[in-house]
Parts: C-alpha cells; structure tokens; sequence
C-alpha cells in the first residue's frame, strides 16, 4: 500500500513489534507525531519533559524488559540532546533505536535552521547510524538497524530521516519480523582448553557481566558454580543476574565492591570471566589484578578477548551455548580449602559493619530491601548512591538493577527508571542524590503526567558526595565546588510537580514514608537527610591494586 | 613495534570512510598511510593502510574494524606474502647545474619525467615505500619544490584474494 514515508517509520515499528516510544515533538519530526495520532490505538507514545529523559527511558524500558527501546526526537537541538542517552546505551550495550528527523534533503549542509549532522555527531557513540537518503530505503533501513540493535552485541542505532522523505510517498508492506544475525558457536579447541584450565581450578571465581544478562544465562552460570565448586562476583553491569542471598554470590567486585567479592577474586587460581570487558574500574591497576590466576574469558564480543586484560584463554561465541559445553566437559568439584577461605574473607567483611544511630545508606537499602517485591526494578543515578544501592541492594530475578555503568551518567535515573516502570507495569524505585537528581528532575512532570508508579528516594547530603569522598581521600580535603549550596525543597518541589514529597531524617521515618510511597502506585519523592561524610567503603583507589584496598577512613 | 599493512573491504557506501577512520580517533590508532579505491566489484571499495605498532595494536585494530557494521574482511598483508606499492609525484627545480644529476637519478630508480620546464621538472615514480624514500634523499639537495604521495596500496601473492581467503578471529 502506498502511504507517506512518516506512516512507514510508524507501520515499520509497529511490524517489528514496538509497542512503546519515547519522545519530543518537534518541526522536523512533525509528520512523524501525525502518524502517532493517526495510530494512537496501536502505539504508545510517552511525552518526557526532555530529549535526554526520553533517550534514558528507551533505555530504561530496554534494561528492565529486554526488548528494544524506542525514541524519537526532532532536528538539532532535539537530536543533539539524545546524545549522552545514546552514549549511555553504547557504554552498557542497550539495544535502543533513536530516530530524529532532519531539515529536507535541499536543505541539508546549508546550515539551515535546526540543521545537525547526527549521524555524524554519534558515529562514535553508536553501534550504526543511518542518514535515509531514499525513501525506498526506509522501510529496510528501520528493520536492519532493529537487526543490528539486537544481534550479537547489542547497542544503540540511530536513524536521521530529513523531512522530505518523512513527507514522500511509497510502497509499504507487512513483513515478518527479521532473524538476528546468528551468534557464533564458540570453537572447539577453545571449550577444550577452558575445560582444561577450570579443571585445574581449586580455587575459582565465576566473574559475570552484562553479557550474562543480555544472554539470559544466569541459570548456567549457577549450575557452573556448583560443579566447579566455586563462588561467583559480579561487574556493576552484572548485578541482579544472580540472586543476592544466593550461597555462592558474593556480589560486585572492584573498586567499591564487596570486600570479600574482591578479595576472593584477587586470591582464586582460576577466574571464568563471563560477559565482562574487564573496565578499569573493576580491575585497578591492570599490571598487579589477579595475579595468580589463569583467567577463561567467555564473550559474544570477540573484540573483548586480550583488549583489557590478557586471557588464558578467549571462549568467543554464543555465552548460553558457550556454558553448556563448558559444563557438560568439567568434572565435578570439592574445594573444601577454598570454602573455608572465603568463609574466613565473609566473617572479616562483616566486622566492617559499624553501628551508629543515623539514618544511614546501607539501613535506607535494607528497609527498601524489606518492602519491595522480587519484581521492583531499581534504577540508580550516578554517584555514591549508586555504589550503596550495588552493595546494599538486594534482588531475586535479573534485569531488576537498572544502572549507568559504562558511562556513569548523572541524570540517567528519572529517565531510566520512567522506562522501567511503564516497559514492566511494575512499581519501580529509583535511588537517587541532590546532585544527580538536580540533573533531570524535569522528568517528575512525565511521571505526573503518566502517573507512573515511582518511589524516588533521594539521598541528600548537600555534596557531590563521589567527588567529595575523593578530594577528602586524595585532594587533601580541598572541597572544591562540591559542596550545594542551593536551599532547593525537594518536599515543596515535589508537590510542585503534582508529586508527593516526604521528607525523613530516621530510620522510623524513612521505613513508613517508604511503605506509603511504594503502595501509593504514583510518584513520590523521599528526601532522605544522610550525612555529607558518608563513605563509600570498600575503596580500591583509582590505580591502586588489591594491596590497596581502604576498608575504613577512620583518622583519615 | 613493527609496520604492518592492513587490507580491508567495506561496502561502497556514502560514509564508509569516515566510520573507519572515525573508529580510528575514538579507540586512539594513529595510523602512517591510508588508501582507498574501487575494487573489481563495485559493492565494495578497498581501504589499504599502514601503521606502526605491536601486536597488541594490531589485534585492536584488526577487531576493532571487524566489529565495524560496514567493514566486510580485514586481512594483514606481511612484507613476504604480498606485494606493496606507492606512487609518488614530486617536483623540483630545474636547473643548469643540477638537471644532468637530476636526470641520472630518474634514470637510475626508473622513475619517468611527466612535466618539463626551464625551471622545474616533475617526476613520478612507483615502487616500494623505502625506494620512494631514498628517492626523496637524493632529489633533496636540487630543491623540492612539492611532492605528493599516494600512500600503500598492497596485494596478497599468488591466486588468493582478501574474499575468498578464510578469516579466524581468534
């Protein structure tokens, strides 16, 4: 059927199974808002206050469902502000499609009004980019880049679609959804020799990332676990895959992971490294990291194997495939030594614990842990209430920890945590601080406006608390520019927006403001008082090595 | 750190170049020569480049441009198996008291004269990198007035070609 090449951005979305998009209006992508009134029944557009927001809530609805999400933003500015919610989603390998309008082909390289080259914009920061040049390509060049997004990898791809070709007519038909590009099968003399090498294993240390997510193979790597008899860590990245109070997990390992997680893998002789890129933040010094161990690095992405860390090995393939070959060649294992070891690094972690009467981050996690269900996602911002909800928080099934990992991206969570709640239908926490939900608070008109479920509970210490911890640790508490001056009632704020706001400085405080906010279904912020000097611990400082490690910042 | 040269096939396409080199600035790979042109199916173009590293480098680069949407095969060309070749053009001043040495030196590296006049003569001249180099060296003490080169362009010996050759990524 012939229709306007706007009608097929819709139609094509639609036959690739696109539910919901996220966006901003605007000139050059005004026939495209035509076509999403005309097909309201059949797509759900949600508004954001914002082109980041909306980028960061494709990104978040991605996260929590694995689906692709979907935005959509106009020319210029509206496509310039997508660029860090792009990056964000190919720092992390989100599957997310962006599209954007441009000005019409005669206009393109005038410096017309509005006028950006995008796709030349975020080359870098995209799995593929595509300018429509032909409006006969439009209908393939959607389905191809769904094709890329998902396929092996993920990541994000972005269509510029000049408004000529939005306004052209064409030739459209239905077609079935396209197959992924195929993973590869990981080669038989490499399962041979991870074999080999986790045989050896007396001590090992299942490593996971993203990748085990993305691949959903969280039950191999449990069953892995048990016949090498070893423990298993996690990346940022790989939190919620595993069960927290799962025997064998011992949670985030790195620079502010866990203390026994990082030490256990700092002492194992072999690590089976799955779907992580070894970033510098899980691994310090790369020279000193792991030392005695031989590492088995298991990936989709062939170009991780030997790029930050070198391997005993490179298993490149399919991970699902991957770990059932791996497990069905090892023996089962008894590492009595080992157990004993590891109890001995988990009793020292719990020393760590200090009592105090505060109302402190790790006391704000576990009451949260207390009332939500399996099914909340958490979605973070960036800072150390990130690195406190990755230590503290606890989940049961994966794709529930929704977190700028890659990026770091202050801001991500209001976006983030929008696409989670809306792609899941389910109430969803955000944990968030002062400074990044300054960053993005804007949203909190989208979640009024879609009455979205979200608990936001705002840890506020009136610092940059991430950055204040490193000038007090290495910049000789030379506090500058960290400290908010700003007087902002997150309370009043709140109920600016058509939210609801609750402060608390207690734990009794917190604990019913926070049962009233998860059952209430809509948006409330919780301005949580916390003290500015609360440390993020353990710390590996940057660079530093194991030998390192600060457990403690008493006298410091 | 070792020269190496790379042979890589994309699709012919509007932007192809700059993705590659776009990769290039992103992941830090300073590269000494690049070229491009079509090949024998108008699909694809030809992108041949050198550049100095270890091999830890030339792993990055080699997976890098694999991980590239629109890059087809990558190969490396070493110096024994294949056969490398650079074009150069280059100026200088014509005069009485140089032109028979300058005429001897074309004579010698079997360069050609393209361009004559009373005061400059233009010469192009083909062969390996380290020929062109010396080539340079001796036309220098006449007066360069400009040169341009082309870069590497490189061929595997024998039948085999970068399409039908297998490629392990391991």
């Amino acid at each position: 059927m012939k229709m306007k090449g706007a009608r097929i951005v819709i139609e094509t979305l639609i036959e690739l199974g696109v539910t919901d998009v996220f966006g901003y209006p605007g000139g050059q992508v005004i026939d495209i808002y035509d076509e999403i009134y005309n097909c309201s029944d059949r797509i759900n557009h949600y508004l954001t206050a914002h082109e980041q927001g909306a980028a960061h809530a494709a990104d978040g609805y991605a996260r929590a469902t694995g689906k692709v999400g979907v935005v959509i933003a106009t020319s210029g500015p509206g496509a310039t502000n997508l660029v860090t919610g792009i990056a964000t989603a190919q720092l992390d390998s989100v599957p997310m499609i962006a599209i954007t309008g441009n000005v019409s082909r005669a206009l393109i390289g005038k410096d017309s009004f509005q006028e950006i080259d995008i796709t030349g914009i975020t080359l870098p920061i995209t799995k593929h980019n595509y300018f429509v040049n032909r409006i006969e390509d439009l209908s393939d060049c959607i389905r191809e880049a769904f094709k890329i997004a998902t396929s092996g990898r993920p990541g994000p791809v972005l269509i510029d679609i000049p408004k000529d070709i939005q306004n052209a007519e064409y030739e459209y038909e239905v077609r079935p959804v396209p197959a992924k590009f195929p993973n590869k099968q990981p080669s038989s003399s490499s399962i041979e020799k991870a074999i080999r090498i986790i045989d050896s294993a007396k001590r090992p240390y299942i490593y996971i990332g993203g990748g085990v997510i993305g691949a959903s193979a969280e039950k191999s790597i449990i069953k892995l676990a048990e016949k090498v008899d070893g423990y298993i860590g996690c990346s940022l990245m790989g939190i919620s895959a595993i069960p927290t109070d799962y025997e064998r997990f011992l949670g985030m390992q790195g620079m502010h992971g866990h203390y026994a997680s990082s030490m256990a893998l700092s002492a194992a002789d072999v690590i089976i490294a799955v779907g992580v890129r070894f970033s510098d933040r899980a691994t310090g010094n790369k020279e000193k990291f792991a030392t005695s161990a031989k590492i088995v690095h298991i990936d989709l992405d062939f170009a991780e194997i030997n790029k930050n860390i070198d391997c005993s090995v490179g298993v490149i393939g399919d991970i699902k495939e991957s770990l059932s070959e791996i497990i069905s060649g090892i023996s089962q294992k008894n590492n009595t030594e080992w157990h004993a070891q590891v109890a001995a690094l988990r009793a020292e972690e719990k020393s760590f614990v200090k009592r105090t009467d505060r109302l402190t981050p790790d006391k704000v996690m576990r009451i949260i842990n207390a009332i939500k269900d399996a099914d909340t996602p958490v979605a973070t911002d960036v800072g150390q209430h990130q690195m406190w909800a990755a230590q503290y928080c606890s989940f049961e099934k994966p794709r529930k920890f929704i977190s700028s990992g890659g990026l770091g991206t202050m801001g991500f969570g209001m976006g983030a945590a929008i696409g989670a709640a809306t792609g899941t239908g389910h109430r969803t926490v955000l944990i968030t601080s002062d400074g990044s939900f300054g960053m993005n608070l804007n949203e909190l008109a989208t979640a009024v406006t879609y009455n979205v479920p979200l608990t936001i509970v705002l840890l506020n210490n009136g610092v940059l608390g991430m950055v204040r911890q490193w000038q007090t640790l290495f910049y000789g508490k030379r506090y500058s520019n960290t400290t908010l001056d700003r007087h902002t009632d997150f309370v009043k704020l709140a109920e600016a927006f058509g939210a609801e706001g609750i402060r608390t400085s207690n734990e009794d405080e917190f604990r019913s403001a926070f049962k009233k906010a998860y059952k209430s279904g809509r948006p409330v912020v919780i301005d949580c008082i916390i003290d500015k000097d609360e440390f993020v611990l353990p710390m590996l400082p940057p660079g530093g090595s194991i030998e390192n490690i600060i457990v403690d910042t008493e006298g410091m | 750190m070792s020269k190496f040269i790379l042979a890589v096939y994309v699709d012919n396409k509007f932007g192809v170049l700059t993705r590659v080199t776009s990769m290039f600035t992103r992941r830090g790979f300073n590269i000494d020569t690049l070229t491009v042109g079509e090949t024998e199916s108008p699909e694809y173009s030809r992108i041949t480049l050198s550049m100095s590293g270890d091999g830890y480098a030339r792993a990055q680069m080699i997976n890098q441009l694999r991980k590239l949407y629109n890059v087809k095969k990558v190969e490396l060309l070493d110096e024994e198996s294949s056969i490398h070749r650079e074009l150069m053009l280059i100026k200088v001043k014509n005069s009485s008291k140089f032109r028979q040495d300058i005429m001897t030196a074309v004579d010698v590296f079997r360069s050609k004269i393209i361009d004559y006049s009373t005061d400059a003569m233009c010469i192009e001249i083909t062969g390996e990198p380290s020929k062109i180099n010396a080539f340079i060296e001796i036309l220098k003490p006449f007066g360069i007035i400009e040169m341009c080169r082309t870069g590497i362009v490189a061929l595997e010996r024998g039948s085999g070609s970068i399409l039908t050759n297998d490629q392990e990524t391991e």
